[in-house]
């Protein structure tokens, strides 16, 4: 298998066994009452680092960043930053600042106190102020906006004002909780990539919280996948995709084809698995599971083809019926339904603007993937 | 042929704003009646009224009914009522502003209703903050608790006070008991007791618009704050204190407007000797029963107020703009 490392080419610490890490969860456990948030999670976070908690609402990574900015304590376990523990600092004192979701800006004060705001509580000399604060709007293209209030700016201006009031005081790490989540879907998409050059040219850490995994995926180094308090995998974008490690992080990130079935016969590496109803998988992608071993075979609807007549050659094939054609464009997505009932969605890339041999409903169809396609879970 | 089609198409054209020409005055009818409506209860619960008072401040006291002159009445015909005009005079301004009972009357008013308006603000604020920041839950009880006294008389809640201050009353058996003082406390008939019954009977008037305007506050104001690395303290008087401006100016105004010119407090708690502007009235209006003075009196008490209500309409109309 290829490496499905970083998108940044030259960065992953995570691999270096020497690197130090920079933010530390070790055990930490943070309870409301009855309610456990967060349960005995553990966490590296490394400097520079683009770091993206992903889960869905109420799966505790709000929590997470909650503690790293000193709103809440954990009932159990530390955090640690550069070393440092933060228990009982309290969140004036933290050398991170957050980017809140409602965005929090001071509606009283002008764009440009709102930015100021925490420079003049650090004491800084005011041409310094001043000097920062017009640096901080001319970073985020708001400079003629500097005296305007906060209610007399549109949503994507307001996202951005607070974008620069958190980065102002030139934190060691900045906290994003769900920053674009207020933004209609063009200007999401435009501001990723401001963000991520902004945290190229500041070398901040960056922790973003978000609920959205295409958020995640395009910003983020790595992701972490958080359900119930718990982390089910951290990993590159590319790995929680190409190589997820339970079912769950299959099924949450992206879409997915899964067969459950047993382990028939392995070798080194590549496998058999019986799926019940005559269909036989193999795959190159086995790991050590032992024979008989119970497991979910997981494949991307992009790697599965679909075509009417059986592909010479192929090592899995498996007949079923269009059952649904969903056209997009960019892309077709077919359900089709196998003989035992499962419907597999497989979706092709319309690289050509006419198809021969177009498939419609109902027409008798083959679903072919190679044995290196899908991935094995046993979790 | 074309000419005549579109002579058709112009006249058509002209019925139709004829129509609607005519729908929109009846909208605009019924639009200005909806605007006329609050401007009649405006003309006769104010407007007629406050006239009424200001002639009889120009009027002469007389002993007759009404105790005063002229009537301005139509028995003489239209030249008997401008003959009757021309009887009116300052006489009772110039009358106020010879007297220094007056003066110092509305002085002491304005004194003492301000320092009870500071007092109520310092008493109140940290309960509405206490009630904003209290859980969701318990909210509408605290609420409840605050608006529970006006279930009984205002005249009662003040005698009630004359049985806790006065010498033999309950604080000074209290403190006597206790052994914290050894004399008992002369508070009754005092300033002291008059603050003590206005902070106690408006402090409702304070603690609601403070509550609405500190609980509607958004808390992650505080942590963005907080995060920025402003301690507590300083986020309060840079956060929380200038948004709730709004509320500490309409609470001051709702105290302030009417302890200017209380009279009740003063008469029951505050003793004879005590010089307000509400008891100077009454007294020229029962134990002098000089209308025209004591309407004058009004009438000045009444402009004195016009600037702090005009500064609450100002400020109510900013906290408006605010929320948009």
């Amino acid at each position: 298998m290829k490496s499905l490392g970083s998108i940044r080419r030259d960065f992953a610490p995570w691999n270096d066994p020497n690197a130090k890490p920079y933010i530390q969860f070790d055990n930490v456990t943070k309870k409301f009452g009855d309610f456990t948030a967060v349960n005995n999670l553990s966490l590296t976070i490394f400097e520079r680092e683009f770091f993206a908690l992903l889960g869905a609402s109420g799966c505790g990574k709000s929590t997470l960043l909650r503690m790293l900015a000193g709103f809440e304590e954990p009932t159990a376990g530390r955090i640690l930053l550069d070393g440092q523990d933060l228990r009982g600092i309290p969140p004036y004192r933290r050398p991170v600042n957050m980017m809140f979701q409602s965005y929090a800006l001071f509606p009283h004060m002008t764009v440009e106190n709102n930015i100021a705001f925490g420079l003049k509580q650090d004491g800084m000399p005011k041409p310094e102020i001043a000097a920062r604060v017009a640096e901080m709007l001319k970073l985020v293209k708001l400079e003629q906006f500097a005296k305007r209030k906060p209610h007399q700016l549109s949503g994507g201006q307001r996202q951005r004002v607070a974008l620069a009031r958190s980065v102002a005081k030139r934190p060691k790490v900045l906290l994003l909780d769900e920053p674009l989540g207020a933004l209609d879907k063009k200007l999401r998409e435009e501001t990723q990539f401001e963000l991520m050059d902004l945290q190229q040219s500041l070398g901040l850490t960056f922790v973003v919280v978000t609920h959205d995994q295409e958020e995640a995926m395009t910003m983020a180094d790595r992701i972490a996948i958080i359900d119930k308090g718990e982390v089910m995998q951290v990993a590159t974008p590319a790995e929680v995709y190409e190589a997820p490690g339970s079912r769950f992080v299959a099924g949450f990130v992206g879409n997915v084809n899964m067969f459950e079935g047993r382990i028939a016969r392995g070798e080194a590496g590549s496998a058999s698995i019986d799926a019940g109803n005559g269909i036989t998988i193999r795959t190159d992608n086995a790991g050590n599971a032992a024979a008989g071993t119970a497991v979910t075979f997981a494949i991307r609807p992009e790697k599965i083809k679909v075509s009417s007549a059986k592909p010479a050659g192929a090592v899995n094939a498996i007949e079923g019926e269009v059952y649904d054609i969903a056209y997009l464009g960019d892309m077709t997505v077919y359900h089709v339904r196998l003989d035992d009932g499962q419907v597999v969605r497989a979706s092709t890339m319309n690289a050509a603007r006419i198809t021969e041999d177009p498939l419609s409903w109902n027409d008798r169809a083959w679903v072919s993937f190679r044995p290196d396609a899908g991935v094995v879970l046993t979790r | 042929m074309s000419n005549a089609a579109v002579t058709t198409a112009t006249s058509s054209r002209a019925t139709d704003a004829g129509k609607s020409a005519l729908a929109r005055l009846g909208a605009a009818f019924v639009g200005r009646l909806v605007i006329i409506i609050p401007y009649l209860w405006l003309l006769f619960f104010f407007l007629i009224p406050f006239v009424i008072v200001f002639k009889i401040s120009l009027s002469q006291t007389a002993i007759a009914m009404p105790p005063y002159t002229p009537a301005l009445d139509f028995r003489d015909g239209i030249s008997g009522f401008f003959a009757q005009l021309r009887q009116l005079s300052v006489d009772n301004y110039t009358w106020l502003t010879q007297d220094a009972l007056y003066f110092n009357a509305y002085v002491t008013s304005l004194i003492i209703a301000a320092i009870s308006t500071v007092l109520t603000l310092l008493v109140g604020y940290p309960i509405a903050y206490g009630m904003a920041r209290a859980p969701a839950t318990i909210r509408p009880t605290l609420l409840m608790l605050v608006i529970l006294p006006f279930w009984t008389s205002f005249l009662i809640r003040v005698y009630a006070w004359i049985g806790i201050l006065k010498p033999e009353g309950l604080l000074n058996q209290m403190l006597l008991a206790t052994g914290i003082i050894s004399q008992p406390l002369i508070i009754l008939n005092t300033y002291t007791a008059i603050f003590i019954g206005i902070v106690y009977s408006y402090l409702p008037f304070m603690v609601l618009p403070l509550y609405s305007s500190l609980e509607k506050m958004d808390y992650s104001l505080i942590e963005a704050a907080k995060d920025l690395g402003c301690p507590p303290t300083s986020a309060f008087w840079k956060i929380t204190f200038p948004l709730s401006l709004p509320g500490v100016i309409a609470g001051c105004l709702l105290v302030f407007i009417p302890a200017v010119g209380e009279f009740v407090i003063p008469d029951l708690l505050g003793g004879s000797q005590t010089l307000m502007i509400g008891k100077t009235l009454w007294n020229e209006f029962f134990a002098n029963r000089d209308w025209p003075v004591s309407s004058a009196v009004a009438v000045i008490l009444l402009l004195l107020l016009t600037v702090p209500i005009m500064l609450f309409q100002q400020a109510q109309a900013r906290a408006q703009e605010q929320d948009k």
